[in-house]
């Protein structure tokens, strides 16, 4: 092997990267963008509910239990104020509304005279994550009123009420403030990479057997491995460099916390690179046609790191058949790597499975690339 | 006079007739590229693959994948007290159905590594002395420590233990009142329309739908007619009689039969996999679905005319699908989003799709509510391949 071949085809593919500089400028600004939104829009958090009101009752204290919903940040009273069933129907049918309350007509009534009340509550369903959140809010807004209720009724009769007998000290360690940026952001890197491995390697030598040039390139004496590292080393760098852009915008734009070793992050990240970008370069060698390779780099690379990672929907929520499937995803263990070197700040005493994991994913990538690539003309 | 009259009759007749023909020429021509079209993109059997039976693949696990629910818990009992009252409490998590109860610890090492290795997600910690303060009357501590390292769930999760623990507080609480049982306050009763259990599939792969046949068609569409400009064929149909507009009709035609042909195949696992209820009018749906098809192709072919490359073609196709996707309101909902980029969400065809596909699936409504969605889902698609077709002809010839 001489270094001088591998650079020059390094060379050539810098300059191909470089005249094709808005593939490169596409490439860099995807994850960027992400990083953007996923930092400042997407959200699964819940404000601000369009609620529709029914209040048959129409006294102070419907009026009190009603702005406990209205006046707090969870609920807003976009939804209107609803004379009748169908009113109501109509605007969750138009999503005007999202959620509606009915008060009874004897609900004040009913309270006075120590009774039990009932609300009723309808919602939306489709959206089920909206829906379950807000119908948590709901049911706490109304315990509370509730005991607020009881305890106006026991001390009418004299008698201080007794404390709540369970006093629930909730913390979330890592995360304190379960801040999705936090989450988001190293899960990113990864999804990056495997963006730039479809979009990038996965075309370069495919597009080479469709122009016609593969067949000056056999020609050379240039060999399977030069050509494979040469192709390889300008990608890496890209990769490196975007990897590098997001830690920075992680650490001073989103302040997300690093809590574990640079160097750490570094390594694992050249080891998920390599290994990500020699998978691109496979499909690319097997496909030899760019329409094709960029269909299956799609389906084998991008969708399922973006999906079945853990970095948009948590693995154990899934169906058990689809997390044995997510085990065969490279990018789940790096999600889970990249999660704990920042949050955790744990090194490879604790992640040494998934350290391993994604060496032996990178190797064995290497190894298919190398093998796989034939210096023939069929 | 009547010479004139004549001679110009025999001009206009010669005209007709020739214009007839040609029209009928012009159709066949766009027929020949049309089938010429279907033949190079199924000659390879791996292209057929994944035309057709990757997206049912792609359904199937992306259907399961994207949830938001919340369950099978793995949680740890940190208990020193073990007595009846910790136990008992215990067994309200066990029976909840949401917590799966993996490993009972009693030392702060080891629930340190369990967190560390993310072994659990949720370590309950009740201290020494428990039931007692409990029967005395007293105010007694539990602690819950959740996993952070996924936000959503670890908000979700915090959630559930929450409303459990109020709930087992309210029944001691209620048992401590004793004599004084009254049954003050107010219940709530809820009901969740059109999804009744809140299980977030019936949400999300009606979405799985829309956005697999949006990717497949942008990217099909985008590459094949870029893919004779790096090739070169090009330059051998711009020299054949063809017209620009042949050209367009024999290149989008085949992905609209395609992508109805995808439709299709991923409904039918929808709706006989999944089990999603489809409560309102197919037909409408599958008209909707044109018409989102018309705006995506229109896309396609804006981003032909701006590639020279398939490489690029792939990126541009990237560059739209990645907002497209998720600033549609397909996994985080509009709602949740910033002022400033909801503006932007009313220019993006699939948000309307969605509106109307989760419509016409869950809540079974029809024309009649959803006709501003149908509208604009249509201009959207005349508007777009109208333009993009304008800029093919001015670039391309």
């Amino acid at each position: 092997m001489k270094i001088s071949r591998i650079l020059a085809i390094a060379r050539k593919e810098y300059i191909q990267i470089r005249r094709d500089w808005h593939s490169l400028l596409m490439a860099l600004g995807t994850p960027a963008f992400l990083l953007i939104i996923f930092g400042y829009a997407l959200t699964l958090d819940v404000d601000n509910v369009p609620l529709i009101v029914w209040d048959q009752s129409k006294t102070p204290e419907s009026r009190d239990y009603i702005e406990r919903f209205v006046g707090s940040r969870y609920f807003s009273v976009q939804g209107g104020y609803a004379d009748n069933y169908k009113h109501i129907i109509h605007a969750i049918d138009t999503r005007r509304a999202l959620a509606g309350l009915i008060i009874p007509i004897d609900f004040s009534e009913k309270i006075h005279a120590g009774k039990r009340a009932d609300i009723q509550f309808l919602l939306d369903g489709s959206d089920s994550n909206t829906a379950t959140i807000a119908l948590g809010y709901a049911e706490a807004l109304t315990a509370s009123y509730s005991e607020n209720l009881l305890i106006k009724e026991l001390n009418r009769y004299g008698i201080t009420p007794p404390k709540p007998p369970l006093d629930l000290r909730s913390r979330i360690w890592f995360n304190a403030n379960a801040e999705s940026k936090n989450s988001i952001v190293p899960g990113l890197i990864a999804v990056i990479m495997m963006v730039l491995s479809a979009l990038l390697t996965s075309l370069t030598i495919a597009r080479e057997w469709e122009r016609g040039t593969m067949e000056q390139l056999i020609t050379t004496p240039v060999s399977v491995q030069e050509l494979y590292i040469g192709k390889l080393l300008p990608y890496f760098l890209i990769g490196l460099f975007g990897v590098f852009v997001v830690v920075l915008m992680g650490e001073y734009i989103f302040h997300v916390p690093f809590r574990g070793s640079l160097v750490f992050l570094f390594v694992m990240v050249t080891i998920f690179l390599i290994g990500a970008l020699s998978l691109g370069m496979l499909i690319s060698i097997v496909t030899k046609n760019q329409l094709l390779a960029s269909q299956l780099a799609m389906i084998s690379t991008f969708l399922p790191s973006f999906l079945l990672s853990g970095f948009l929907s948590t693995i154990c929520n899934m169906p058990i058949v689809i997390q044995y499937i997510s085990y065969l995803v490279p990018a789940r263990y790096f999600v889970t790597l990249l999660r704990a070197i920042y949050l955790k700040g744990v090194g490879i005493e604790t992640l040494y499975f998934e350290a391993g994991l994604l060496t032996l994913f990178s190797f064995i990538m290497i190894v298919l690339a190398n093998i796989k690539f034939k210096k023939k003309l069929l | 006079m009547g010479l004139f009259n004549k001679l110009r009759k025999k001009i206009l007749k010669a005209f007709l007739q020739n214009a007839h023909a040609t029209k009928i020429r012009s159709f066949r021509r766009t027929w020949y590229m049309l089938i010429k079209e279907f033949i190079q993109v199924f000659r390879d059997p791996k292209m057929r693959a994944i035309i057709f039976v990757v997206p049912v693949l792609q359904t199937l696990v992306l259907g399961y994948a994207v949830t938001t629910d919340v369950k099978n818990i793995s949680t740890a009992i940190y208990d020193l007290d073990n007595s009846e009252a910790t136990r008992d409490i215990v067994d309200s998590f066990k029976h909840s159905g949401y917590f799966n109860i993996t490993e009972y610890i009693d030392n702060d090492d080891r629930m340190r590594e369990l967190l560390d290795k993310g072994e659990v997600l949720l370590v309950l910690h009740m201290q020494k002395g428990f039931e007692e303060d409990l029967r005395t009357g007293k105010s007694v501590p539990i602690q819950s420590i959740v996993d952070g390292m996924d936000s959503n769930t670890a908000g979700i999760v915090q959630n559930y233990v929450a409303r459990l623990v109020a709930q087992i507080s309210n029944n001691i609480f209620v048992k401590r009142l004793g004599a004084f049982n009254k049954n003050v306050g107010i219940e709530m009763k809820s009901r969740a329309w059109f999804n009744e259990n809140l299980e977030s599939h019936n949400y999300y792969v009606p979405g799985v739908v829309a956005t697999l046949l949006s990717l497949l068609t942008l990217t099909l569409t985008s590459m094949s007619i870029v893919r004779e400009k790096e090739i070169g064929t090009i330059e051998q149909i711009m020299v054949s009689p063809i017209t620009p507009l042949e050209f367009i009709l024999g290149k989008t035609i085949p992905f609209i039969i395609i992508g109805f042909v995808n439709v299709t195949i991923i409904l039918v696992v929808a709706l006989y996999w999944f089990e999603v209820p489809l409560r309102g009018s197919l037909f409408l749906l599958l008209f909707s679905a044109s018409l989102y098809l018309l705006t995506i192709l229109g896309i396609g072919l804006f981003i032909s005319t701006i590639s020279h490359t398939q490489q690029q073609a792939m990126m541009g196709a990237f560059l739209f699908y990645f907002p497209i996707i998720l600033l549609s309101g397909f996994i985080f909902p509009v709602e949740n989003m910033p002022d400033l980029i909801q503006w932007f969400t009313y220019i993006n065809p699939l948000r309307y799709f969605l509106i109307i596909i989760r419509g016409i699936f869950l809540k079974g409504i029809g024309l009649r509510i959803l006709w501003p969605q149908i509208l604009v889902l249509f201009i959207m698609g005349v508007v777009s391949l109208w333009q993009a077709s304008r800029r093919f002809r001015k670039t391309m010839v």
